[in-house]
């Protein structure tokens, strides 16, 4: 028994032959988590890939970029930029959002002088072919070969778009190759942009290449200087990383949740090989009496574990490649989130990648083995072959205090701010916690067990008293259906009560019976006076209230905020979903704003301080009147009285209509007026408060469908666990059940009492992950959530779902508890009370 | 509807009479063409006035070419040309960026040293100041690159990758005005013309910086304006050209409009005396034979370098001082073309230095904004 094969043989090989359903299983079960973390990366990370290529063509050889509001700056910038000593090429460019006619998404448009542009975009210049003056062309645009297919148009076909609240036909004149560009973006001369999307003058971004040798540090601070307030000038970087960084608390956090369910997985590994382990306990020391070192038994077992984890985790990666893709050919680059508008994402196979989840899901499985392998080797082989030496073994594991040590230290990290607009320190809190409830889990079981009144029935009687003896061994096999309950409890409270937050809010935004906009992007399609006068001038209407969307740049580095230009003098409080603020006295003279909370999360400011405001080229002090609620926009927002808006900007437009009804009149009337009135009117968005808010709770739901389902899996591999746990505690009490037998239990009586300990026990987990599960939720409500996407939510709890999931779990566990004894009882009673001789 | 709406209401119709004036930009079905003027024989060159821009024609250009010598004996050939080009885009874009002018820029260095030309080129369109071509007299620019004519004498100021220069021409002599008073013919059609004067004689100083390395240079140059708009006749592919400072004063300039078989399409040329006696050629009195061919190994095109020219009974050989001057502007004029100094040599001795310019010998030559 020397050679370190014979032990390898000897500890494993038995137990594949023996039991190949529940290898499958736990295989499985790995894959299913490793499949799941790699899918979401990859996905992920294609996105986050497209993101970048498509940022860095569009920045292209700038080393500065100078950049204002969607609305724009002067030209005259321009002008000035362009014979600014140092400055080897500037390139005027106005960005745009065009609407295409026909329901198709908006387009990024970027208007350039092409010879300008040529030098620093030369990629996507080059793509419109040789003659740039084609672009010169009435109308002209070149379209991307991605644009094109999703426009369904070709080069010399008409694209009609939307262009104040009429129409304007532009002609494709080019379609780039798909090289040029791989998303949707459309090229157009400057002149003929401006002119038809009544931009005349304007421009919002100028692309600087510096002479050679120039400190472009330098040349930024003496820019500062000169451009109009809410213009700055940029590292090329910053310009990359915004977009980016919009979606990155969306991205993270599913990252997040694919690790809990590989965690979850690992954790599984844990239970499994911990209680196979202890089920071999008298075999293995047979083998260490009979030779076999103790290091020998610990690398065989660890080599199991090892062995399950790399079948495991290679069947699940190249799952997880397969479901990227799928998930990415349905779905998109978001999962369906609606947060990369747009965003064209092809799911390479990238094996650094793929390796790397390889190896993750190996070595975890590896360390959920190497655990109680240790252990179990470390054992002397005479008191390993006593019977009932096991509890003994599990009861080990049983000290509160660093279990209690480990909760403090999350229950900390919940005070910490965010880092890097990251709410790392939260989830540090949450895994702490996690890992504090699990520690935790043995020591409670044994005190809850003890709180449990003996009942009267004998089976329950057994079953207690059984589960008291073994109340550590039971405690592990809880352990991986608390994790992944007490997660879906977690997540369940926070989806729930970020729903119920955000169907009440909708109603408060959506107070008016009918609301109406042009186009879903209000760039270059909205109203001008005199439509809006055509609109109030529809009969049946009681109340109209116009609104201007527009933004500035509250900070050089930091993603616009909107600003939304509305009638509010009449009562904030009516008008607006306020948080605080609702009894605040404006001094006198001062000029209000109403800024949402994700305002004052990231520019630290709140009710009553003053906030200074960059619009139109001049900075604007208002006082912050009141502070709302807004779950439309991450990266902030602030209301500003209309009247006070168009005085200081002189920009009449509105992009949204608010209509309350004249009694008796009906919406479907109105709305038909409407679009009666304007040109192609049947691709306004014409929208009834109620649908809205449907449509709304649909895109929500939508949103967190990838959440419930990351959530379900882990669930499914929780369970599996408990049942794995289980049958093999049933497998390895047949003796007792034998014994029992011989004491005059009838089989029924056994099977009753297997069942019963599964009732009680689950329902215990139930309760404790229950527990645990709301403590979490705190966490993801108050820490992960507002760092994350800097709003509020207020805590609604599912006492429906957490009720029935719970009774799902335990009428699980139940039913697996007694199929494995119905299995274990089935050997004869004699038998088994032999093998224990 | 509210008082408070109506009231709104009344401020918006103002507003919108108020829009309703303004121009609506054509749609793209709308397709609308410039009306170019067009140059015509009863046309005459009339100097100083013409010295400006005309931008009611299509094309124009100044063309500036010459050969410098350093202080330590170096020759090197030099050309600076800014076109001034109308492309057909309809007016009423109340856009600054209208691109309703667009001006070139080319500029080349000949270095015998290296071997080749040092080159450089841009495009703009003329707008807000930063690119643009004078009508009152000859003052075109583009960034910092210029031409500019003050008095009698001419400014220039270019840089492109490892060179720059920066020359005063000083006119000693007064213009040369080709063709019939300025009507310089192309073509079979009478509107397949130019307006077209020379200055020849051109004295030089400035200078000339390579790889950093800054020279001052003396030299001879010449400068040909020409405007038109339909200059090409449609069998012309390419043109060949001279432009000849004489070492007595004199000046000669021909050239020929070949079609795609190499046969010509129509010639003609000037020829001042010292004594200012002018005589300018007919078709019949030019005629361009090829000597030495030369391939590039860039475009792979061939041009034919060297030449006998006969010009109103004069012989020409014409030598290039480098064989590789050709010039690949696709990116803003669409052309590739051979532009290089040369020697004027009659009679087994040189009795003038020029430039020669070669094009249409790859692709058949587009004019900007054709």
């Amino acid at each position: 028994m020397s050679s370190f094969g014979a032990v390898v043989r000897a500890v494993s090989l038995g137990r594949l032959r023996g039991q190949p359903g529940r290898l499958t299983v736990t295989v499985a079960a790995i894959a299913l988590g490793v499949s799941l973390a790699t899918a979401v990366f990859v996905i992920n990370a294609g996105a986050l890939n497209e993101f970048g290529l498509a940022a860095r063509k569009l920045v292209g050889a700038a080393d500065v970029i100078v950049r204002g509001p969607r609305q724009g700056f002067d030209e005259s910038v321009f002008v000035r930029l362009a014979q600014e000593p140092g400055i080897d090429v500037a390139s005027p460019v106005l960005e745009l959002e065009v609407v295409p006619l026909g329901g198709h998404p908006p387009l990024k448009v970027m208007a350039v002088d092409p010879f300008r542009a040529a030098p620093m975009q030369p990629e996507l210049l080059a793509g419109v072919g040789r003659d740039l003056m084609a672009l010169f062309e009435p109308g002209a645009v070149a379209l991307s070969a991605e644009a094109a297919r999703e426009l369904a148009v070709r080069a010399g076909d008409v694209l009609s778009v939307r262009a104040g609240a009429g129409t304007y036909d532009l002609r494709v004149v080019a379609v780039m190759p798909a090289d040029a560009y791989a998303q949707r973006l459309a090229l157009m001369d400057i002149a003929t942009a401006q002119w038809v999307f009544d931009r005349v003058g304007r421009i919002n971004r100028i692309d600087l290449r510096l002479e050679q040798g120039r400190d472009v540090g330098r040349l930024r601070e003496r820019l500062a200087a000169v451009l109009p307030a809410g213009v700055n000038a940029l590292n090329p970087g910053v310009e990359r990383d915004r977009a980016a960084e919009v979606t990155r608390a969306y991205r993270v956090n599913l990252n997040m949740l694919a690790l809990v369910a590989l965690l979850t997985g690992a954790f599984l590994v844990f239970s499994t090989q911990a209680l196979s382990i202890l089920r071999r306990r008298s075999a293995l020391a047979l083998l260490r009496a009979v030779g076999a070192t103790r290091r020998q038994l610990e690398l065989a077992l660890l080599l199991e574990g090892l062995l399950l984890g790399a079948a495991g985790s290679l069947v699940g990666v190249v799952l997880g490649q397969v479901v990227a893709s799928l998930a990415l050919a349905r779905l998109g680059g978001d999962l369906g989130g609606g947060f990369f508008g747009g965003l064209e994402v092809v799911a390479r196979p990238q094996p650094v990648v793929l390796a790397a989840f390889l190896v993750i899901g190996t070595a975890v499985a590896a360390i959920g083995a190497w655990l109680p392998a240790r252990e179990a080797a470390a054992t002397s082989p005479s008191r390993a072959l006593k019977s009932g030496d096991a509890e003994q073994a599990a009861a080990r594991l049983r000290p509160v205090w660093p279990g209690a040590a480990v909760g403090l230290v999350g229950a900390a990290c919940a005070w910490l701010p965010p880092v890097g607009g990251l709410p790392v320190f939260g989830y540090v809190s949450v895994a702490a916690l996690l890992a504090a409830g699990v520690m935790l889990v043995p020591a409670a079981a044994a005190r809850l067990l003890d709180a449990v009144p003996s009942p009267a029935a004998v089976t329950w009687k057994t079953a207690l008293a059984q589960l008291r003896g073994s109340a550590s061994q039971s405690a592990v096999s809880l352990a991986a259906i608390i994790v992944s309950f007490s997660l879906m409890v977690a997540m369940a409270i926070m989806v729930y009560s970020f729903r119920e937050s955000f169907e009440r809010w909708l109603g408060e935004v959506l107070p008016a019976d009918l609301h109406v906009r042009v186009a879903s992007s209000s760039d270059t399609a909205y109203w001008t006076p005199a439509d809006q006068e055509a609109i109030a001038d529809l009969d049946g209407i009681q109340r109209i209230r116009f609104q201007r969307w527009q933004e500035a740049y509250l900070a050089p580095d930091r993603p616009p905020v909107a600003v939304i230009a509305r009638e509010v003098s009449r009562d904030p409080t009516q008008a607006l979903p306020l948080v605080r603020g609702a009894d605040f006295e404006l001094p006198a003279g001062a000029v209000p704003t109403w800024v949402s909370e994700a305002v004052t999360d990231l520019y630290g400011i709140d009710v009553g301080d003053t906030l200074e405001l960059p619009l139109a080229g001049r900075r604007f002090d208002l006082v912050v009147a009141g502070v709302w609620r807004d779950y439309g926009r991450s990266t902030g927002a602030l209301v500003v009285d209309r009247d006070w808006y168009i005085a200081r900007t002189g920009d009449e437009t509105a992009s949204h209509v608010a209509i309350w009804l004249a009694p008796g009149a009906s919406a479907e009337d109105v709305a038909r007026r409407i679009r009666g009135r304007f040109e192609r009117g049947e691709d306004l968005q014409v929208l009834t408060g109620t649908a809205i808010r449907e449509l709304s709770l649909r895109v929500f739901d939508r949103a967190f469908a990838v959440t419930y389902l990351l959530e379900a899996v882990a669930v499914v591999i929780g369970l599996i666990g408990v049942s794995f746990a289980f049958s093999s505690q049933a497998l390895a009490r047949r003796a007792e059940f034998g014994m029992l037998r011989h004491v005059g239990m009838l089989r029924r009586q056994v099977v009753g009492m297997l069942a019963g300990e599964g009732a009680i026990m689950s329902a215990l987990g139930v309760l404790y992950g229950l527990t645990l599960g709301f403590v979490l939720s705190l966490v993801l409500v108050y820490v992960i959530n507002r760092q994350s996407f800097n709003w509020s939510i207020d805590v609604a709890l599912p006492w429906v779902q957490l009720a029935l999931l719970g009774a799902v779990l335990v009428a699980a566990a139940s039913v697996t508890a007694m199929l494995s004894g119905r299995a274990a009882t089935s050997a004869q009673a004699v038998r088994a009370v032999r093998e224990d001789w | 509807m509210s008082r408070q709406a109506v009231a709104y209401g009344r401020r918006l119709l103002a507003l919108a009479a108020a829009l309703a004036a303004a121009p609506v930009p054509p749609s793209a079905a709308a397709q609308g063409h410039v009306e170019y003027a067009v140059v015509g024989p009863e046309g005459r060159i009339d100097l100083p006035a013409d010295h400006g821009s005309h931008p009611d024609y299509r094309t124009e250009w100044w063309y500036v070419t010459g050969w410098l010598e350093t202080a330590g004996g170096e020759a090197l050939g030099f050309q600076v040309t800014f076109f001034r080009t109308r492309p057909d885009v309809p007016a009423g874009n109340p856009s600054a960026f209208a691109p309703t002018q667009l001006v070139i820029a080319h500029a080349a260095l000949s270095d015998t040293r290296l071997g080749r030309l040092r080159h450089a080129e841009r495009i703009a369109r003329a707008s807000h100041g930063l690119a643009g071509a004078d009508v009152a007299d000859t003052r075109v620019w583009l960034d910092d690159w210029q031409l500019e004519r003050e008095g009698d004498s001419y400014r220039t100021r270019v840089d492109g990758e490892g060179f720059a220069f920066e020359l005063a021409l000083g006119a000693t002599q007064p213009a040369m005005i080709n063709g019939s008073g300025g009507y310089s013919r192309k073509g079979p059609r009478p509107e397949s013309a130019s307006f077209y004067y020379s200055v020849p004689q051109l004295g030089v100083t400035g200078t000339v910086e390579r790889d950093g390395r800054r020279e001052a240079v003396t030299g001879l140059a010449w400068l040909d304006h020409e405007w038109s708009t339909a200059l090409l006749d449609e069998r012309a592919v390419g043109w060949d050209w001279i432009g000849v400072n004489l070492d007595d004063g004199g000046a000669l300039m021909a050239f020929r409009l070949r079609d795609a078989a190499g046969g010509e399409v129509w010639a003609g040329g000037s020829i001042r005396e010292p004594d200012g006696r002018l005589r300018i050629l007919a078709p019949n009195d030019v005629e361009f034979v090829p000597q030495r061919r030369w391939r590039s190994p860039r475009t792979g095109i061939e041009y034919p370098v060297s030449w006998n020219v006969h010009a109103g009974g004069q012989a020409w050989a014409i030598v290039p001082l480098l064989d590789d001057q050709e010039s690949d502007a696709r990116a803003t004029t669409g052309s590739v073309y051979w532009e290089g100094a040369v020697r004027a040599i009659r009679d087994d001795s040189e009795e003038g230095r020029g430039y020669l310019e070669l094009t249409g010998y790859g692709e058949p030559l587009r004019l900007p904004g054709d």
